[in-house]
């Protein structure tokens, strides 16, 4: 159905389509109309989970894992400093092999207080064993939630999925938005080793040195096999309904000489940017990453590359460049920009490519050499 | 009559809704406490209404704090400040999200570990800073965001809770009733050990009333009984003038909560169990406070 | 590409504004988005809106710079706000209120949407309702059509008197 929707919105009404067994939720801006309108949705009876208004965000996902780890399908959401709370509870979502899907609104970390789109709070996850998406349009965000489900609870896989979307950005941002009939597109949830009592088990026990690291590799496993159940999940969500995404959207990258690198919103901005310089004379393109676990790799020889972080590792560098760099010799401009919510337009993005320094770092918005 | 002192502590800067009666309560709470003091704040609307950077609104230091720290946090400098030999008024200000909710845990230490603060709860009865979601604090029947047909289970008990550590000072007052809360703020911070004030505090945008009705509206809800003014000092009950008064003659509970969008269709059951909940509570007020329990 | 920014008071639904107009362009067969921009939310505080409307899809997040049309929701506003900023040379500009006395040397149109509110009794907690009859002016401004109007603020609202109240300003409001 043809409609028009805030991201945040687009999450709730993927979720609704996917009917969680159990959602339990604590709100946070900006992330509060995804709590708001699936409590709506289960108040008026449209959506049959049981809704747990927990206390914090660490209840949050720790009532997520005691909800899944029954076999039931679970979702939550949360941003920022929500995140960070629930940090030692993510770790333990995945180590526990659990197919719980989490939205995150990307949002900085204070202090001072802010409210506005930045990628490190999310990224502060990203060692844990969740597969993580990063989406640019409300469309891409009910898309990849609903995809998000079935990647998780995958056999190959079970493992949590964070769908990550930028804050106010395209959290409050209403654009047009088709909602699906998801059909049988996300198989019901069969949960391995789900509790059960004519089966006893212990979960989690005590593990010593000479078996922790068996547990380890098989989240790493599943990791790997994740690439192509997303590879999978991608091609079917096309052929039934029209629309594909992939591990990163290229935008007239093919023969671009000069790529940018972003994700979220600034990525699709990204593509504006592109244009102009195309009109300039330049062979840019974009590559707008989206899943940053399992990481993709990407062969940039022979290009060089603009990477855009709106996020930064004190002490190391921003995120995306430097894991670029990890995986490859790659000839690369880092531009640190976006943090905060600090605007960055697509003439600024053009102008990172048109003065860009290769091997060197830029912190935009601070003036001089950093 | 009670002297207040003239000196302004909240400066022309406040991002305050109009009619917030957290401002008010402030007001009062720094005039008792005086500029020897800091406040710990968590996640709350204080963090907007104190002003946004490069500006603050408020004349001592205020110390902002994640959600869930806040007592936690007051620990800390408490500790510090006594250690340097000072006597540095250390005032948690938080609403009860930061309280009831994720707050508790580190509440319940300090509380345990007889911290020497004050901890004042301004209570507006939801999340207010995020946009009025429910909170363990929001009564029985209250529309919030994310109870859209009015919250299922009763108001969580602070009182009771904190009570249960045995703190040096617990009162409970109300932002309409400015002169109380500045005594009672000024008694608790000659006391050494863990204080506590809960304060209702109407919310004009939060409970749907128009802002110029905020002190009214604190009025109401001590007469009908529903926010009962009293202080306990090292467990000696003592229930303040108006809400003995609100005891013999109460004005009825509908009358307050018909004023209020959010409690627009309330059933009957929920009246019932917010009567009854107050009924109880004034009961074993008046038991403690005669000296019998 | 088209691009709108409203600008009002927290509380007075500039951002349903915002969202209400791109619902009705999006009706139109058009792309469209609609952003608030959030400072500090508060009732009472100055807020901006920002809506685009275009016939490809629109890929620009950061705000609106050069708009094509400014909308001032709470003429009171401009107190603080210099509303005109960037507004493109031809920019026109669409004011609730009964003269557009205060706007110098730019196309301005006014339309009283709070006398209209209040005729119709299309006020909530205090406050007159701006952001359904801004919708008429806007049709009669030709940024929407008026069939699509009617349907947006019949697919957000049930209550026939914001229908009413748009009708009202498209009359009222002269070009």
């Amino acid at each position: 159905m043809l409609t028009i929707a805030t991201g945040n919105k687009a999450v709730a009404a993927a979720v609704k389509e996917v009917r969680p067994d159990v959602i339990a939720a604590y709100p946070i801006t900006p992330q509060t109309e995804i709590v708001e309108q699936i409590a709506e949705y289960v108040t008026s009876g449209e959506l049959d989970s049981r809704y747990i208004p927990v206390e914090s965000e660490h209840s949050a996902m720790a009532a997520c894992i005691g909800a899944s780890i029954t076999g039931a399908r679970t979702f939550t959401a949360t941003s920022s400093h929500g995140l960070l709370y629930m940090h030692e509870m993510v770790n333990w979502a995945a180590g526990a092999r659990l197919p719980i899907v989490m939205a995150n609104v990307n949002r900085a970390i204070g202090p001072g207080w802010n409210v506005w789109a930045e990628h490190t709070d999310a990224f502060q996850e990203r060692d844990t064993g969740w597969l993580q998406v990063y989406v640019s349009t409300v469309q891409e965000a009910y898309d990849t939630t609903l995809m998000a489900f079935r990647i998780a609870e995958h056999e190959d896989v079970i493992l949590p999925v964070m769908v990550n979307l930028d804050g106010f950005l395209l959290s409050h941002s209403m654009q047009s938005l088709d909602t699906l009939n998801a059909g049988d597109f996300v198989p019901p949830l069969h949960l391995p080793h789900a509790i059960d009592v004519l089966n006893p088990a212990g979960y989690g026990t005590l593990t010593g040195p000479d078996e922790h690291f068996r547990f380890r590799w098989e989240i790493e496993k599943s990791m790997r096999r994740s690439r192509k159940v997303i590879a999978e999940t991608e091609r079917d969500f096309a052929e039934r309904f029209g629309r594909s995404y992939g591990v990163a959207e290229e935008y007239r990258y093919e023969d671009a000489d000069v790529v940018v690198i972003a994700m979220g919103t600034l990525g699709k901005e990204a593509e504006v940017a592109v244009d102009l310089l195309r009109n300039e004379g330049v062979n840019a393109g974009s590559l707008r990453i989206r899943w940053l676990r399992p990481f993709p790799d990407f062969d940039l020889s022979g290009r060089e590359v603009v990477v855009i972080d709106r996020d930064y590792s004190f002490g190391f560098g921003g995120v995306i460049a430097q894991s670029l760099m990890a995986r490859q010799r790659v000839d690369l401009y880092s531009v640190i920009a976006g943090l905060g919510g600090q605007e960055v337009t697509y003439d600024d993005i053009a102008g990172f490519v048109r003065d860009r320094r290769p091997g060197t770092e830029l912190w935009f918005g601070v003036n001089g050499d950093v | 009559m009670t002297e207040i002192p003239k000196e302004e502590f909240i400066l022309k800067c406040t991002s305050a809704c109009a009619g917030c009666p957290s401002t008010l309560i402030l007001r009062y709470v720094l005039k008792a406490a005086g500029s020897d003091t800091v406040l710990v704040v968590p996640a709350c609307c204080t963090s907007v209404i104190q002003g946004i950077y490069p500006n603050t609104a408020v004349n001592v230091p205020l110390y902002n704090v994640a959600f869930a720290a806040a007592a936690a946090c007051a620990s800390g400098m408490s500790e510090a400040f006594q250690k340097a030999g000072k006597k540095t008024n250390v005032i948690v200000y938080a609403g009860d999200g930061g309280t009831v909710d994720i707050g508790i845990q580190a509440l319940s230490g300090a509380f345990e570990r007889e911290t020497d603060f004050l901890y004042i709860c301004y209570d507006n009865e939801a999340y207010g800073n995020t946009g009025m979601q429910r909170s363990g604090s929001t009564p029985i029947g209250a529309r919030t965001t994310t109870t859209p047909g009015g919250k299922v289970h009763a108001k969580k008990d602070l009182d009771a809770i904190v009570a249960a550590h045995n703190p040096s000072y617990l009162a409970t007052a109300c932002a309409a009733y400015p002169q109380d809360l500045f005594k009672k703020v000024q008694k608790a911070l000659t006391l050494r050990g863990s204080k506590f004030i809960h304060v209702l505090a109407p919310c004009p945008p939060g409970w749907r009333f128009s802002s110029e009705m905020t002190v009214e509206m604190g009025k109401l809800a001590v007469r009908s009984g529903l926010w009962i003014l009293y202080e306990s000092e090292f467990g000696k009950v003592t229930i303040n003038g108006p809400s003995k008064a609100a005891m013999i003659k109460p004005v009825p509970i509908e009358d307050y909560l018909s004023v209020q969008g959010r409690f627009k269709g309330i059933d009957r059951k929920a009246i019932d169990a917010l009567k009854s909940q107050a009924e109880q509570r004034a009961k074993h007020l008046q038991k403690e406070a005669e000296g019998i329990c | 590409m088209y691009e709108i920014r409203i600008h009002s008071r927290g509380g007075q639904g500039g951002v349903t504004a915002a969202r209400l107009l791109a619902l009705a362009a999006f009706r139109d067969g058009k792309y469209a988005t609609a952003c608030p921009f959030y400072g500090a939310e508060r009732r009472g505080a100055p807020v901006v809106s920002y809506v685009r409307i275009d016939d490809r899809p629109i890929r620009v997040y950061s705000q609106i710079r050069n708009p094509d049309l400014v909308v001032v929701l709470d003429p009171s506003v401009m107190e603080v706000v210099d509303v005109l900023h960037g507004l493109k040379r031809g920019g026109k500009v669409l004011m609730n209120g009964t003269t557009t006395e205060k706007l110098h040397g730019v196309p301005a149109f006014a339309v009283d949407l709070t006398g209209i509110a209040l005729r119709e009794k299309l006020v909530i907690a205090g406050s007159p309702i701006l952001n359904t009859p801004v919708l008429g002016a806007l049709a009669k401004m030709g940024i929407i059509s008026v069939d699509s109007a009617k349907k947006a603020i019949q697919e957000m609202f049930s209550d026939e008197r914001n229908v009413r109240a748009a009708e009202a300003a498209f009359q009222e409001l002269v070009i």
